[in-house]
């Protein structure tokens, strides 16, 4: 058994790192991952851990540095969020053609304009396309469990592509909870020593990274990444049952609650899981047959697994926080939506977008949209294939919401 | 001259035809170049529009088009000048704007194919191969 403590999310990846104790870490502080880099630099100030911290003038700087720092061969992290993650777009995708195995904590939170600090995961839906492997956190402990289980699967053989532990900013970064900590020997064990893939620092045995590779080749080396990702679904599976071995917490690519004989169901990624998870405790005990699934791994995304698992239902809501205008729904809504598409038996599927700039998330808002699954089922139609979930004002969305929050109280 | 003779590069290929070239499975991952070297391999002669044309008889063998080539493409034989690798050479002609007593010429590739009734790939002694690149010296 690990050590007992207190930590806010930003901490519990700060001990995190510090137990990985990479060899370089370069950052920029950037609300709300502000307190990794300051703990962080901290850990390095009293000599806890051997890193090589680099303070960059920027993310685009950062993302940067732990790239050369990666191919010249070393374990390489860096964290943020938000803007910070948006400046450092490019650099994202050649960290992944590259296929180099940096390791990096993003602590969401919603692009500006308008500027606003709090969480939604607009930030990494954005990169969703970038050849990045995404994990998404519930809580405290899952993103520290997360933050160890992510260097071994960046670093597998099959692998070797970089990882982005996604944690709600505010809701998990900044709130304080109780969790476990594995013992520093535990964790070094665990990640092993980091195997170098053609280091840039091997002068016997030179190599060429970054070259061009025009109409002849590109296409190619696009191909090996969609590879690497598509193994990454197993490693991240043995991955998660070593760990659980170690720790006795278990994390695959998605989790279920109360799923296997639902009739309806909502899908959700991040820390609204757990407030769901209550939603579903009060639907059970009316005795309706109310289930939840929430998805971790969104890179690479289960399709197979997810059609699996809600093919039985009668209906299903994928709520997103994150929008995606003018398409068809939010990032994750269309995805299951097409996951969804091969299978014989399916769910009406609606898509809420919710909690966008850290927009709360009741309990009694998640109850409105088990309360549109009930009416589907009963009505046998679908009014709104997408929705926002308590946003005000227009013609229905706002005060049909409101209408519902009463109603669903009373059920309580 | 009495710079190190260097080891040969590895013998040039000829250009592969686009279904010739290795697959995804085949290639190392990330773009990676693990060959040192292999630079030879790559034929840069076919960008040319002018290729560069030198008078070897008022050559005064100073060099300089050497020095100067970003290509590697000026061959020598016994430290002296000998001829352009034109499976190398793109045409830049810094060699000609270098040359002290202005004896390369640079000639509208078409016309110096016609002339020549070459491919223009041939270096300046009809070898399609690179491999004179870097023996110099
Ligand atoms: S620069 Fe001119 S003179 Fe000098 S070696 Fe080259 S061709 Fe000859
Ligand atoms: S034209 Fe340019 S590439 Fe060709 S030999 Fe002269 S300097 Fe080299």
């Amino acid at each position: 058994m690990g050590k007992l403590i207190a930590a806010t999310g930003n901490q519990a990846v700060a001990q995190a790192m510090r137990q990985i104790d990479p060899h370089v870490v370069a950052a920029y502080p950037i609300t709300p991952q502000t307190d990794v880099v300051e703990e962080f630099a901290a850990f390095v100030a009293d000599g806890v851990v051997a890193t090589e911290f680099v303070p960059v003038e920027s993310e685009h700087s950062s993302m940067s540095t732990v790239i050369g720092a990666s191919a010249a061969g070393v374990r390489a992290m860096t964290a943020t969020s938000s803007q910070g993650l948006a400046l450092m777009w490019e650099m994202l995708y050649i960290a992944a053609g590259l296929r180099l195995p940096i390791v990096m904590p993003v602590a969401n939170r919603a692009l500006s304009a308008p500027i606003n600090i709090h969480g939604d995961q607009s930030d990494t839906m954005g990169a969703r396309d970038s050849g990045w492997i995404q994990l998404y956190c519930k809580n405290q402990q899952e993103a520290y469990d997360t933050l160890i289980q992510a260097i071994r699967i960046a670093e597998h053989d099959s692998v070797r592509l970089p990882v982005m532990v996604c944690y709600d900013g505010f809701i998990v970064s900044h709130s304080l909870a109780g969790m476990e900590l594995l013992e520093d020997d535990q964790v070094k064990a665990f990640i092993g020593k980091h195997k170098a893939l053609h280091p840039l620092l091997d002068t016997k045995n030179p190599v060429t990274y970054g070259p061009l590779a025009l109409f002849d080749y590109y296409f190619e080396f696009r191909r090996q990444l969609v590879e690497g990702m598509a193994r990454a679904a197993n490693v991240i599976e043995e991955v998660a049952e070593e760990y659980a071995r170690l720790s006795g917490r278990y994390y695959g690519r998605y989790e279920k609650y109360n799923m296997d004989d639902a009739e309806i169901g909502v899908l959700v990624l991040g820390s609204a899981a757990s407030t769901a998870e209550v939603v579903v405790d009060e639907l059970r005990a009316q005795g309706v047959k109310a289930g939840l699934l929430r998805l971790r791994s969104f890179r690479p995304f289960p399709k197979a697994e997810l059609a699996r698992e809600l093919s039985h239902l009668k209906a299903l809501c994928v709520l997103d926080r994150a929008d995606s205008p003018g398409a068809l729904g939010g990032p994750v809504g269309v995805e299951v939506r097409s996951a969804l598409l091969e299978s014989a038996k399916r769910p009406a599927v609606i898509n809420g977008i919710f909690g966008l700039g850290g927009r709360d998330t009741t309990v009694d808002l998640i109850t409105t949209v088990y309360h549109r699954l009930m009416k589907i089922v009963d009505t046998g139609t679908v009014d709104e294939p997408l929705f926002y979930l308590g946003v005000r004002g227009g013609n229905n969305n706002g005060r049909e919401l409101e209408a519902a929050i009463p109603q669903a109280r009373a059920t309580r | 001259m009495k710079a190190k003779q260097k080891a040969a590069p590895p013998a040039a290929t000829k250009a592969l035809a686009p279904q010739e070239k290795p697959g995804w499975t085949d290639i190392p991952i990330g773009a990676v170049v693990v060959e040192a070297g292999n630079g030879v391999n790559y034929q840069t002669g076919d960008w040319r529009s002018e290729r560069p044309v030198v008078d070897v008889d008022k050559c005064i063998h100073c060099l300089f088009c050497w020095v100067f080539c970003p290509d590697n493409a000026v061959v020598l034989h016994n430290e002296k000048f000998k001829s352009i690798n034109y499976y190398h050479c793109k045409g830049c002609g810094i060699c000609s704007a270098e040359c002290p007593v202005k004896v390369i010429t640079m000639v509208e590739e078409a016309k110096a194919q016609s002339n020549a009734n070459d491919s223009g790939a041939a270096d300046g002694d009809g070898n399609l191969s690179p491999k004179a690149v870097g023996k110099g010296g």
